[in-house]
């Protein structure tokens, strides 16, 4: 009982989402027997955290149903999948936004997610002509152009080169894209999904390039090409392609996810996602940019002057707070950590800051470590919310010193038509009523 | 006799000077020396100063048949010529039931439009400055030789690569006539598509800082932490009638936490609260499952893969008359599964507009009868 007496304070559990706030409001005014009543049996377990009279109640079912007989044996799943429970935690699209299913995109489900790595199963997806089925034994890698010995490798060749694992972030350029003129969508995972970081392992480029003997004299570009039906290719310059880009076949210690290119694909860290070419079978080294649609009918940048910038590779520093965040409601007052991810293609996350009065005063967050190059960054910072509205906001600078703008500065230099690169500090209105919702400010 | 590989922990530019073989030892203590420990540990990665042997030459028929790619500067373009009128013919057959009839395509890529006169001369597509227009493929493009490489390795959408050399060549110029670009007896070839005058050819910049990583950003934030800033008015929001827009939120979240969700479907807008009495969630309706066959393919699915979702609606006409239409029209005829089974596999034109249907070649005879089925039967 007195560990229970201590258990209870300041900090309010909220309670199921199958009880409504009335349900709730009613349950912290009204006498025992009325929780009884409004709860059912059932929920009797969440009845003795709403604290006041409730406390009375047992803590926890006596003889709780799942222990009281045999669970599932081994391997009822060779391969295990989440909690029936967490059957809600899954990628969605935004309905509306594209033509057609394979020509599209799915967004991750930032607002459930802890921490800085992916699960790969709800990675988000972006496919041009849909996701090839592809046979492992069947691929193969080409490598030609301004190299001395032309090279075709299988996957049990590339999985025999000196391997590196690493942890980065992959954002589409064209994430928070909805955001540019107005506000759009509810949550979090419709405004900055197609946003993921996992632990990637593959071969850098550079060992096969040099493998292929590249021409470091004349090489100035890649063309990497998928083998999907729109065959997507990207140009990356040989600068990137010998520092950083890996040839990835393995995610979060196992290999690639289908929807996410297996057997084979691209890693461009810091990079907009479309350069990671998804099941990558070829890459050309040459002396010249290709310009191909997706450098010169999208993924460019239109300015007010109507000049479209070409080429805009690095995704720039950007955070958003996870939670609290847009869709969630907050039953009471009193403690919450506020959470959220901070990342930048050029570098660390030196820095974040969060604001609960849209930008008027601000506090730095801990940054939980690792703190790793382009990749994202959890940060936390610790509030009492005293039930007032509030507009929080997340911003963040990396080790270059750049700081995230407001969607005003954005707006001021490239106006709102650009779609792309929209690295906005954003907010999340808390109302007085819990409610969570996404705002812009004027 | 087998030995440890002596490793550089080196960056890129050590390896650049090395030579290709080195031998196996010996080779890597200078440069280890020069290189700090934490910078080594960092690298993770050994750089071997070898080289390893593995996978095999690619033979050039090999690398022809995969090189398709054609750059501005004409490096890649394949010989070959197509006419204006040549492509026509294609375009209306196997194009303009997505991209429209003169391209200006009600549902995907609007490819012609937009261009004036004047923009042909200067190189610059004059209304990208105005809001209000759409842009078109004409607008932006800067480059002929793009267009080619894109017809040529990705449409048609259903089945990318289908087209000869010749016949990419035609669509091509018929795309360019479609925009004013190149006139009614214009024939493109290799020879010549590097001097049609694209409307947006001078559009495009590459002075920006997202061009590298040490590239300067254009735009910089306030690094301020005390009274920031004077006013914090709402300058958007999403409208109430969109509140449930994207679903039903609080089925989005996880169920445990320290915070709950919004129930969007029990939003009442008078009283602007969510409240308790609940219609049952409204499901979104594609998530409704039709059943197929017992253990046969779900004909929706099926429907889904294939893409004919991207043309028909289930219950809304897209550029195609929606399939409950389809249904209602053959639902009562003996041979109405295998007429439209027919259909699907063969296309056709004039039935419900001259907006053609493609041939569906690739699809399973069984799968066409299974979407068939389902679609007479209502599709539901």
């Amino acid at each position: 009982m007195a560990q229970q007496q201590r258990q209870r304070g300041r900090i309010q559990l909220a309670p199921e989402n199958h009880i409504s706030a009335e349900q709730y409001a009613a349950a912290r005014s009204a006498r025992r027997g009325f929780i009884r009543a409004a709860l059912g049996g059932a929920a009797a377990a969440g009845g003795a955290l709403l604290g006041g009279a409730a406390a009375a109640q047992p803590a926890v079912e006596i003889r709780p149903g799942a222990s009281n007989g045999l669970g599932a044996p081994v391997v009822a799943n060779g391969y295990g999948m989440p909690s029936k429970f967490e059957a809600s935690v899954i990628r969605r699209v935004s309905p509306g936004l594209t033509r057609t299913d394979q020509s599209s995109v799915s967004f991750t489900p930032l607002q459930s997610l802890f921490g800085i790595i992916t699960p790969s199963g709800v990675h988000f997806e972006r496919h041009h002509s849909g996701a090839p089925e592809i046979d492992p034994e069947q691929h193969r890698l080409m490598i030609h152009g301004l190299v001395r010995r032309p090279l075709i490798l299988t996957m049990n060749d590339l999985m025999r080169y000196p391997s590196v694992s690493r942890i980065h972030f992959i954002e589409c350029g064209a994430n928070s894209g909805m955001e540019w003129g107005n506000v759009a969508t509810p949550s979090v995972q419709y405004t900055h999904g197609m946003l993921a970081c996992s632990e990637f392992t593959g071969v850098p480029l550079s060992t096969v390039l040099d493998e292929a003997g590249i021409d470091r004299a004349k090489a100035k570009y890649i063309l990497a090409e998928g083998a999907c039906g729109s065959h997507l290719t990207r140009t990356v310059p040989i600068a990137m392609a010998l520092d950083d880009v890996l040839l990835v076949y393995g995610q979060n210690g196992e290999m690639l996810r289908p929807e996410n290119g297996y057997p084979l694909r691209l890693l461009v860290p810091g990079v907009q996602g479309v350069s990671s070419v998804k099941w990558l079978r070829r890459i050309e080294v040459g002396d010249a940019p290709w310009n191909t649609r997706e450098e010169s009918l999208h993924y460019i940048d239109l300015m007010p002057d109507g000049t479209h910038r070409q080429y805009t590779w690095v995704q720039e520093v950007k955070s958003v707070i996870t939670s609290p965040s847009g869709g969630q409601k907050l039953l009471d007052k009193g403690y919450y950590e506020v959470t959220g991810v901070a990342w930048s293609g050029r570098g660390r996350i030196r820095r974040v800051d969060v604001s609960a009065d849209g930008g008027r005063n601000w506090r730095t967050a801990r940054l939980q470590q690792p703190v790793l190059p382009k990749a994202l960054t959890r940060f936390r910072i610790d509030w009492n919310w005293d039930g007032s509205p509030a507009l929080l906001q997340s911003r963040a600078v990396d080790e270059t010193g750049h700081v995230q703008p407001t969607i005003n500065q954005l707006r001021a230099v490239r106006g709102s038509r650009s779609i792309y690169h929209n690295n906005k500090i954003h907010t999340w209105r808390l109302a007085a009523n819990g409610e969570v919702s996404n705002v812009q400010l004027g | 006799m087998s030995s440890w590989v002596s490793a550089v922990w080196a960056a890129a530019a050590l390896v650049a000077a090395a030579a290709p073989v080195l031998a196996q030892t010996g080779a890597g203590s200078a440069a280890a020396s020069a290189t700090p420990n934490a910078q080594a540990q960092a690298r993770a990665e050994v750089v071997a100063q070898q080289r390893f042997g593995f996978g095999r030459p690619a033979r050039p028929e090999e690398i022809a048949a995969w090189d398709v790619d054609v750059r501005p500067d004409g490096h890649g373009l394949k010989p070959g010529r197509g006419s204006v009128a040549q492509g026509q013919d294609i375009y209306d057959a196997q194009c303009a039931s997505c991209h429209g009839t003169f391209g200006e395509s009600n549902s995907y890529m609007a490819i012609a439009g937009g261009v004036e006169k004047e923009d042909l001369k200067t190189g610059r597509a004059s209304r990208l400055r105005d809001p209000e227009v759409q842009r078109t493929l004409g607008m932006k493009l800067n480059h002929a030789t793009t267009l080619f490489d894109y017809i040529y390795r990705a449409m048609p959408w259903p089945a990318p690569m289908s087209l000869t050399v010749d016949q990419t060549y035609a669509v091509t110029a018929y795309v360019l006539h479609l925009n004013d670009i190149v006139p009614a007896d214009f024939e493109l070839t290799d020879k010549n598509i590097r001097a049609v005058q694209m409307p947006n050819r001078n559009g495009f910049t590459r002075s920006h800082g997202m061009g590298s990583v040490k590239g300067r950003p254009d735009v910089q934030g306030t690094l301020c932490m005390i009274d920031c800033v004077a006013s914090t008015k709402v300058a958007s929001e999403l409208p109430e009638y969109a509140r449930n827009a994207h679903g039903v939120l609080s089925e989005q979240f996880r169920r445990i936490g320290p915070k709950a969700a919004i129930d969007t479907s029990r939003y009442d807008r008078a009283r602007g609260v969510t409240v308790a009495a609940a219609a049952p969630a409204a499901a979104v309706a594609a998530a409704s499952a039709p059943a197929g066959a017992a253990g046969g393919p779900n004909p929706r699915d099926l429907a889904n893969r294939n893409a004919c979702l991207a043309c028909h609606g289930v219950e809304q006409r897209l550029v195609g008359p929606s399939l409950r239409e389809i249904g209602a029209k053959y639902a009562g005829r003996p041979d109405g599964e295998a007429y439209v089974t027919g259909k699907i596999k063969a296309g056709g034109v004039g039935v419900w507009g001259q907006v053609p249907m493609p041939a569906q070649p690739a699809l399973k005879d069984e799968d066409a009868r299974v979407m068939a089925r389902w679609i007479v039967a209502g599709a539901r």
